[in-house]
């Protein structure tokens, strides 16, 4: 008779399944700050030296403060994760480039500490954590977040184009010229109006061909990281060719400012309409929005249709905010929003269970 | 060509191409075989034979006990060492009959006498796939002769062949397939009869091709007068997951809580309609089966005829040994099998493959919080919401988890696959079951 044979030891023992996809929360996390990285590289290219610094105080900041909150609450420290650098390169990104360096600081430590370690930490946080940030320093310091705009020479595609509109004031020049386009888009028409003279100038300016394409470039004012939006689609591409993020929310988001937008303008008769989406589509954080913040997983729907009603939510609110809101820039406020509705959206787009009728 | 499937799914890399289209080899008998008298769903078979008896090839040493139970035969001749505790692979501590084999071989190696099958009834035919102790090979071993065996009450109206093989590695049935198709269509018949009807499908996973086309060749050429089709399916898993395979076929929805019965089906896996056929045309009991051993930890993957009761280390060394050390030793596929803990666990019917899995392929790793991503929604065939259902369970909240379906869940592993916190999803699904079917006892 055989001896009888031992138990392997260091043999594994789980529970299947055995094996798996691959992709890890780690993976995944970086894989974002990899898509974000060409975004933020053209942000210093454009604006120098101030918004590398400010993205560098954002993202320290934060994971400083994610481990210093984690190690005082005796919780395993979880900056490897890479959570907390999204987080802080996300703050940045909506900061406008000049502003102080001790402001995004304070924004990332509230992003961090409040809006997600409060809340339990990563998986439990209810709203994205910049854009917390960024509603916080809003409120906090307004004037610095509406008017550190960079100041670009005379040869940028807006200066030649506006310096071309005959009669143009020079208050009216520089608040096309200096701030984003939105707010030109915002306050040109009103003032031009103030002035007696017709908003069709800064229409023609605003929606020309160079404008578009200068906003499809980046060569534009802006919050750091929201003026490319070519870059910003390479590296949404890449989320979505490594599957991290699917279409449901970019798609939904955008098509719905798109269609809104369109139909809006159209149905008032406004001359520009096609030109007019195109820069509401290119302009603002729509893109770094509809990319990288509105899918941020923790604080967006689990299934495919609640995506699609989350994207279209975040697009009617961006529309509202950006045509009869007080601010030019609709994004983060309708994400924020949006994110509050999300256990609903859950409840009410359950997946139909097999073998059961639709509730 | 669309191929019909269900929604949901996932798509693990196939790493079939170890053991794909090796022909079946015999692994020699082993001197000592345990033999479980558990190797099915239901109650253990109650052995007939004491220790120093002798015994032949395929005589009956364990009997059924009670309607869901299964015989067990002894898969070598010999002296039957002792009846007592052994690993298994369901349990610690189960009761196996060792044999030490001795003597002459009296089934196998001589061909076994063709029995007219045709001119018996259904009844008659069924009590031959009861006598033979056959269950079901695809791993779920539940008796074949209750499921062959509808309340009267119940109409079926089509028998369902599961020969998707969705499960990565395993290449069993595939060989089946394409080795003896003949047999299976028979098989096919057979079980027709023992249903009263007409109608068979066999689905095929797209990935097969020359399995589709072996049973198609053999229909052709017999041109049986029964309705039977092959249907290739998408490559997805879990194809061959029951209610998923009933969909993908008909179109139907085995209603929650229910049975294949309730969609007027019943399902059998290739392999058990193979020992069917056995059963019932042969006289044969079950008493061995073909599993691939592959892994690449493993020198010889390959599909292999192993007699039920041989010792995973002995069925090892016949396949040429290691060739490196397995992380993780698994009876049956990586999404479904079950992890072991000794190489003495012996194979039971119940097992379709044994893989070896390096700590390359294992991937251990702790469990993270659930960040929402919905993976696991997309790819829940069953239409659940693992997240939010575990997120539940985790909180020890189970008052509030039957909302979430949990006994929906039909435990194919797709949402732990694809998780990328590895959280171990349809495992906490599992637990949950257990304790709310132990609440609804008491």
């Amino acid at each position: 008779m055989q001896d009888e044979k031992k138990a392997v030891p260091g043999l594994l023992l789980s529970n299947a399944p055995h094996i798996h996809a691959g992709q890890s929360l780690q993976s995944i996390m970086w894989l974002v700050v990899l898509a974000l990285a060409p975004a933020a590289a053209y942000s210093v290219y454009l604006f120098g030296l101030n918004a590398l610094m400010l993205t560098v105080v954002s993202v320290a900041v934060c994971v400083a403060a994610e481990a210093a909150f984690c190690f005082l609450m005796k919780k395993p420290v979880t900056i490897t994760d890479g959570s907390a650098v999204i987080t802080g390169m996300l703050l940045a990104f909506n900061v406008p480039p000049e502003a102080p360096l001790w402001m995004v600081a304070i924004g990332a430590a509230f992003a961090v500490i409040v809006a997600k370690q409060l809340f339990g930490g990563i998986g439990f946080n209810i709203f994205n954590p910049a854009l917390a940030g960024r509603a916080f320093l809003m409120a906090s310091w307004p004037v610095y977040m509406t008017t550190s705009w960079h100041r670009f020479g005379p040869t940028t595609v807006l200066s030649q184009a506006a310096s071309n509109v005959a009669g143009l004031p020079e208050q009216a020049y520089d608040i096309i010229t200096q701030a984003t386009p939105l707010s030109a888009l915002k306050e040109g028409p009103k003032l031009l109006t103030d002035l007696g003279v017709t908003p069709d100038a800064v229409y023609r300016t605003l929606f020309s061909p160079e404008v578009i394409k200068s906003l499809f470039i980046g060569n534009i004012g802006g919050c750091i990281g929201e003026t490319s939006a070519l870059l910003l689609l390479v590296g949404g591409l890449l989320l979505l060719y490594k599957r991290v993020i699917t279409w449901h929310i970019p798609l939904s988001y955008m098509g719905t400012v798109a269609v809104l937008m369109f139909a809006y303008y159209s149905l008032t008769g406004f001359a520009y309409a096609g030109a007019a989406t195109l820069f509401h589509l290119l302009s603002g954080g729509l893109v770094l929005g509809a990319f990288f913040m509105a899918t941020d997983m923790v604080t967006s729907p689990v299934t495919h249709r609640g995506m699609i009603a989350f994207g279209v939510g975040c697009g009617i609110l961006t529309c509202v905010i950006r045509l009869w809101g007080g601010y030019p820039e609709g994004v983060s406020y309708s994400i924020l929003l949006m994110n509050s509705t999300v256990p609903l959206i859950d409840r009410f787009t359950r997946p139909k269970v097999f073998g059961t009728k639709h509730e | 060509m669309a191929f019909t499937t269900f929604s949901g799914g996932i798509h693990p890399p196939e790493n079939k191409r170890l053991s794909e289209g090796k022909a079946f080899s015999n692994l020699s008998v082993p001197q000592l075989c345990y033999i479980p008298l558990q190797q099915h769903v239901g109650k253990p078979a109650r052995p007939i034979v004491e220790a120093g008896e002798i015994v032949r090839e395929g005589q009956l040493i364990g009997l059924a006990e009670g309607y869901i139970s299964a015989n067990v035969h002894a898969s070598v001749p010999g002296k039957v060492v002792e009846v007592a505790e052994h690993p298994t692979v369901y349990s610690k501590r189960g009761m196996c009959v060792t044999i030490e084999a001795q003597g002459s071989f009296s089934t196998s190696g001589k061909p076994l006498e063709a029995v007219p099958w045709e001119s018996m009834s259904g009844l008659e035919l069924l009590n031959r796939v009861a006598e033979a102790g056959v269950v079901g090979l695809g791993g779920a071993a539940f008796p074949t002769q209750v499921k062959l065996h509808p309340p009267r009450n119940r109409k079926i109206e089509a028998l369902i062949i599961n020969g998707s093989e969705c499960e990565p590695y395993l290449t069993v049935d595939d060989m089946l397939m394409q080795s003896f198709p003949g047999e299976i269509v028979e098989g096919v018949r057979i079980t027709l009869k023992i249903l009263g009807i007409t109608t068979a499908f066999i689905g095929v996973e797209n990935n097969k091709p020359h399995a589709i086309a072996s049973l198609r060749n053999k229909l052709a050429e017999i041109k049986p007068a029964e309705n039977i089709q092959v249907v290739a399916l998408k490559a997805k898993y879990p194809q061959g997951a029951e209610k998923q395979l009933i969909y993908s076929l008909t179109r139907r929805e085995v209603p929650s809580g229910g049975l294949p019965m309730d969609a007027a089906t019943v399902v059998q896996n290739v392999g058990t309609i193979f020992a069917v056929r056995e059963a019932v045309a042969l006289g044969k009991p079950l008493f061995e089966r073909y599993i691939t051993v592959t892994g690449p930890c493993v020198k010889n993957p390959g599909n292999y005829k192993v007699r039920l009761g041989s010792r995973i280390s002995d069925v090892i060394e016949e396949c040429g040994g290691l060739v490196a050390e397995p992380a993780k030793i698994i009876m049956g596929g990586p999404m479904c099998g079950t992890a072991l803990d000794s190489m003495d666990i012996p194979v039971v019917k119940g097992t379709s493959g044994i893989l070896l899995l390096g700590r390359e392929e294992a991937r251990p790793a702790d469990y993270l919080p659930c960040i929402r991503c919905g993976r696991c929604v997309a790819v829940c065939p069953a239409g659940l919401v693992p997240c939010d259902m575990v997120n539940t369970i985790e909180k020890g909240r189970l008052d509030l988890v039957e909302p979430s379906h949990p006994f929906d869940c039909i435990m194919c592993g797709a949402c732990t696959y694809v998780c990328p916190s590895r959280r171990p999803l349809n495992h906490f699904i599992k637990l949950a079951q257990e304790k709310l079917r132990r609440r609804q006892k008491e």
